[in-house]
């Protein structure tokens, strides 16, 4: 892994970074693996070596992959980070030695997160009780940035509408390739039946509604890759996903406010059902329904953000 | 006792390579990807904290009774989420950048902006 970010320092085709990156995410997404974090290798699977490498490989499209030899500061950047780094490894003396059951980090909250969530929320996934439940103002704020990052990718990349719709340079290309489209169909139907048992499976293994959004999203992605991102938004209407986006941030307060109604604090989900622990199970339940519905929409807003932004460069000549 | 953290070890240097990506490169798409191995390296930071050797993880099963602290994963969970969609939102800066400017060297856009004043 040390080697692969080294490589991205060193190269200078961005492409080659770009890429580079993707397999430096994976190798982090198996690091996490072996050290008992499912739930983030997931997210890290999902999300860096999927997601981000696809915005950058857009990204790429639009700012042409050739990088100036223009290494101008690196003496100045290589003392600075030299001495920083010594800094650091200087202060790592007096941390607890590494896999220790004894630091301090494991004596507080965390014992009290694994022998009593099962009790207070009735589910089994701990990550999952702690992001929905005790921790879920936190959650409720992220959820908030997500959105608001996708109004501001939405604001930033407002395309006027491309004169010929119709022009679709990726669709065009793909169309050649039979066995492309033939897969992709049928992979889609699995993908986001996968989202969906991500997405529900959340209580009780690895998963949740943040995974599952971008799972979800990243069906759409292929289907706009593959026949052309016309025919994807033809399929998920542009106004609809953005409302969904919304929806999803509402979903999640308004339970927020009905817990508040019924005379407990604001996402105190025991106040939902006659029995507490049932209560809890449901506001997981619908909380993480909320935060799907965003992640997913809001990716996909990213995502035809960019690409409408390729294809009406592509159109209008320069 | 030294060689006990050897995790931190790796996250620093990982940390330094992003650091330095981002200091030492003109281009601003590679100052993102720069950002975004110092993100992962904070990332691996908490995660290799909250492991315990012999723990296994946070999914409550019958007859264990070590796991991993599942408060990080939590932190962390959120935070890959968010990470992407603030990167996005500096994507699409660069790319306005790019449209503006007609370049996404730093050296050159500071050219122009004193050119034209």
């Amino acid at each position: 892994m040390l080697f692969t970010a080294l490589a991205i320092a060193r190269v200078k085709d961005l492409f080659a970074a770009v890429m580079l990156m993707g397999i430096y995410s994976l190798l982090t997404a198996s690091l996490f693996v072996v050290m008992h974090a499912v739930d983030v290798a997931f997210t890290e699977a999902v999300v860096g070596a999927g997601i981000s490498t696809l915005l950058m490989l857009k990204a790429l499209a639009l700012t042409g992959p050739h990088q100036n030899n223009s290494s101008y500061r690196s003496m100045l950047a290589l003392v600075v980070v030299l001495i920083s780094g010594a800094l650091l490894i200087y202060g790592t003396w007096d941390i607890p030695p590494f896999a220790s059951a004894s630091a301090p980090i494991h004596q507080h909250v965390a014992p009290h997160y694994i022998q009593n969530s099962m009790q207070e929320t009735g589910v089994r996934n701990v990550v999952t009780a702690i992001l929905a439940s005790y921790r879920g103002f936190d959650t409720f704020g992220e959820l908030v940035v997500v959105f608001t990052a996708s109004v501001g990718v939405m604001g930033l990349l407002a395309v006027t509408h491309p004169h010929d719709k119709y022009h679709d340079g990726d669709a065009a290309a793909m169309q050649q390739h039979l066995i492309l489209r033939i897969v992709v169909k049928m992979l889609i139907p699995l993908i986001l039946i996968f989202a969906l048992y991500v997405q529900f499976h959340g209580d009780y293994g690895p998963g949740g509604g943040f995974q599952a959004g971008v799972i979800f999203a990243s069906a759409i992605i292929l289907y706009s890759m593959v026949f052309g991102s016309h025919a994807a938004q033809q399929v998920v209407n542009r106004t609809v996903i953005q409302i969904l986006a919304a929806l999803g941030v509402l979903i999640y307060g308004s339970v927020g406010i009905v817990s508040l109604l019924m005379g407990r604090n604001f996402l105190d989900y025991s106040a939902l059902l006659p029995d507490p622990v049932d209560g809890q199970h449901l506001g997981i339940l619908l909380v993480e329904l909320g935060v799907g519905i965003t992640v997913a929409a809001a990716m996909i807003i990213i995502f035809f953000s960019f690409s409408d932004r390729v294809v009406s460069e592509e159109v209008s000549p320069e | 006792m030294i060689l006990g953290t050897y995790n931190y070890w790796v996250v620093i240097a990982l940390m330094m390579i992003g650091l330095f990506v981002v200091i030492a490169h003109g281009n601003l798409l590679k100052k993102v990807i720069g950002l975004s191995i110092l993100q992962t390296s904070v990332f691996i930071l908490y995660i290799s904290m909250s492991y315990i050797s012999g723990g296994t993880a946070p999914i409550l099963e019958h007859g264990v009774e070590l796991y991993s602290n599942p408060l990080p994963h939590v932190l962390i969970l959120t935070a890959i989420v968010v990470g992407i969609a603030t990167t996005a939102l500096a994507l699409a800066l660069v790319i306005r950048i790019k449209e503006t400017y007609g370049t996404i060297e730093e050296q050159e856009i500071q050219a122009r902006d004193l050119h034209e004043c």
